[in-house]
């Protein structure tokens, strides 16, 4: 007997649809919920009014990140909308005995970071929290995607969403990655081949020599990013570089629980001759050190390259001109050299150990541009006592560079980290929206290589020039 | 929580001929600090349609009076990026009950129905039709019919048809919600979830 040839999407998909509606969604069973203090209010207020109760508690986690200051954490938060939110989690939390890891918690941070640090993102788990950025946990071979605040009520209510399955995309790069060209480079890279929407209405699974070589670090980088084409989520097969990853980690499964999971998660990868509905192929010799120019995440190009013409690109011309009139560019022009005045490095895309080794290895005997703020903002306490640990903290130090809390920060600006109208950022963050990071803030997407290129010369600079 | 009924309506339209709105231009994240889904619509499309110091930008068409109506109008690729549904409570709470694009991201479609906003997804010609039509005259009618599944430009009879799955339609038309239909079926899902466990 020999069974259709199926994908890890199906094969994860599959075996969580507790009912098929015909001519609708799929109900579909959710085994890990993540929630923050900004999206979730709303949902408790939900269950207040219909008087319902959380169904599993234990399947969900509760970490303040979106709006907490990055310094003083010690203090009460100033803003009394943020305080008020935050507050709301804690109480909503104890109410329905929700794990809560809030400010001063040794396990918070931010909520894709601290899942699978404290492993509780495993393989063939449906993960969602409310927030786009969830994708993050398709790294492990986990079905992990954003949903909205009446879908978190759902979930706490009864575990469970109405989803349509998505149609399937794999992505594969195959080659060897240049030197100076990171993971986030990859997904910079691939975002502009795809565009901002060129994944709407699909699954993606990443394949290829790149992603099997990349550390999971690298692969929840990329994975992290699907959402920015439009994807509803990304993930990759895991192997022996996740298993190893998880092993020990605290809410990992341990002893014979261990071995049953890892003996199921071995199973976990697409079957020679699945079919998808769309493929690409990437050659990785392509890929340079990338920067964005423009107001969406599809809009980006190798570091050393000038920015395209309008008329190049798919979509609208109108769109581009409106895009590049906010950024203060101009088509044609080169990137390097533009003056940069703020730097960030952090958020649930480049907020791990491995992006402040990054940072570090280029900043190091080296001092932070006159001009230039920088934040630098681990992901999670973890993080912040890794980056200690190593010495990385001396080297910033020694660089004139300060160490901030872990938190959401300027990725998004909701607590006091916002950069000024005109301003220009290179971040490692995720969205270079207008306004993003701050009214009339002007966002440069890129990798902690380049961040750190920035923030030792002050100007967008090729990061191999100094390795 | 149950929301009102939709069925067919006709209305002006909001023209936004803008590509990739996203869901930072439609809720700006620093509105994003309520514990209660209230007033978003004074804050959507905040820094498009307010100057910094909160001054209306006179050539953002939501301060334009000439244009009105329930159904906003926007370009390829409407609501992508966030999947805060503040995004939904914006344009709904400002008075909109019907959004039109050649292209929809995910969430923001999912998060739209969920409160009982229909998101109309159009081919990139009709919706340059749309914009044509309101261009000539601003108080043209647009009908959205949910249980035909067509929309219609009253002024030139243009008519298209668009998808929408029998479930949603079913719960859009009669107001009914996902929670209540997820409640009563709380037993199936414990089942589902005891076999998991072992």
């Amino acid at each position: 007997m020999s069974q259709m040839p199926s994908t890890l999407f199906d094969k994860v998909w599959d075996a969580h649809v507790v009912r098929k509606i015909e001519d609708g969604p799929d109900v579909f069973f959710i085994d890990r919920h993540f929630i923050h203090e900004v999206t979730s209010p709303v949902a408790f207020l939900g269950l207040e009014s219909r008087a319902l109760k959380v169904m599993y508690p234990e399947h969900t986690f509760a970490t303040a990140d979106h709006n907490t200051p990055t310094i003083n954490q010690h203090l009460p938060v100033a803003d009394p909308l943020s305080a008020n939110q935050l507050k709301a989690l804690e109480q909503n939390s104890a109410k329905y005995g929700i794990s809560h890891w809030g400010l001063g918690n040794p396990k918070n941070g931010i909520v894709h970071v601290v899942g699978p640090e404290n492993g509780i993102t495993l393989p063939g788990m449906t993960i969602v929290c409310g927030d786009s950025h969830t994708s993050t946990h398709g790294a492990f071979g986990a079905i992990a995607f954003g949903i909205g605040t009446s879908e978190v009520e759902m979930v706490l209510s009864s575990q469970c969403i109405m989803q349509p399955k998505p149609l399937k995309m794999r992505i594969n790069v195959n080659g060897s990655l240049g030197k100076a060209v990171t993971p986030k480079d990859v997904t910079l890279y691939i975002i502009s081949k795809l565009t901002t929407s060129g994944a709407t209405g699909y699954f993606v699974e990443y394949a290829g020599d790149v992603f099997e070589k990349m550390s999971m670090e690298g692969r929840m980088t990329v994975c992290n990013m699907s959402i920015e084409m439009g994807a509803r989520g990304g993930m990759i097969a895991p192997d022996e570089t996740t298993f190893s990853y998880i092993n020990g980690r605290e809410l990992a499964p341990k002893g014979a629980a261990w071995d049953k999971a890892l003996a199921y998660w071995k199973t976990l990868s697409t079957d020679a001759g699945a079919i998808f509905d769309v493929e690409y192929n990437f050659d990785a010799a392509d890929i340079e050190p990338m920067i964005t120019y423009g107001t969406n995440p599809g809009m980006g190009m190798g570091i050393s390259q000038s920015i395209p013409k309008g008329i190049d690109l798919k979509g609208g011309t109108a769109t581009y001109e409106k895009s590049l009139a906010y950024m203060g560019f101009e088509e044609k022009e080169q990137m390097i050299g533009k003056k940069v005045d703020f730097v960030f490095i952090g958020s649930c895309t480049n907020g791990r150990i491995e992006d402040f080794r990054a940072f570090a290895s280029i900043i190091k005997g080296r001092k932070k541009a006159e001009h230039v703020t920088a934040w630098i903002v681990p992901g999670s306490h973890i993080v912040e006592a890794q980056i200690k640990e190593e010495g990385i903290l001396d080297i910033l130090t020694e660089a004139g560079f300060l160490l901030r809390q872990p938190g959401c920060s300027a990725c998004l600006a909701m607590n006091d980290d916002k950069v000024p109208a005109g301003k220009y950022a290179v971040s490692t963050s995720n969205r270079n929206f207008e306004g993003r990071q701050g009214p009339g803030s002007r966002t440069m997407l890129a990798s902690p290589l380049v961040a750190a290129a920035a923030a030792v010369t002050g100007y967008v600079t090729d990061p191999r020039e100094l390795m | 929580m149950a929301y009102d009924k939709f069925t067919t309506l006709t209305s002006s339209a909001v023209p936004l001929p803008i590509e990739n709105v996203d869901t930072d231009q439609i809720i700006p994240a620093r509105f994003l600090k309520a514990t209660k889904r209230e007033a978003f619509g004074d804050n959507l499309f905040r820094d498009w349609r307010y100057n910094s110091d909160d001054s209306p930008k006179q050539d953002f068409v939501l301060n334009n009076p000439i244009y009105s109506g329930k159904i906003l109008v926007g370009g390829n690729n409407f609501g992508s990026g966030s999947s805060r549904e503040h995004a939904a409570w914006a344009i709904y709470d400002y008075g909109f009950r019907c959004v039109v694009s050649s292209f929809f991201a995910d969430i923001f479609k999912n998060n739209a129905i969920n409160m009982g906003i229909l998101p109309v997804q159009v081919s990139p010609e009709f919706l340059t039709q749309i914009f044509s039509a309101i261009e000539l005259d601003p108080h043209t009618k647009i009908e959205v019919s949910l249980p035909n599944q067509t929309i219609t430009i009253q002024a030139t009879g243009a008519i298209e048809s668009f998808e929408m799955n029998g479930y949603k339609k079913n719960n859009l038309i009669n107001g009914f919600d996902d929670i209540d239909y997820l409640q009563a079926m709380k037993s199936e899902i414990s089942a589902f979830a005891a076999a998991r466990a072992v």
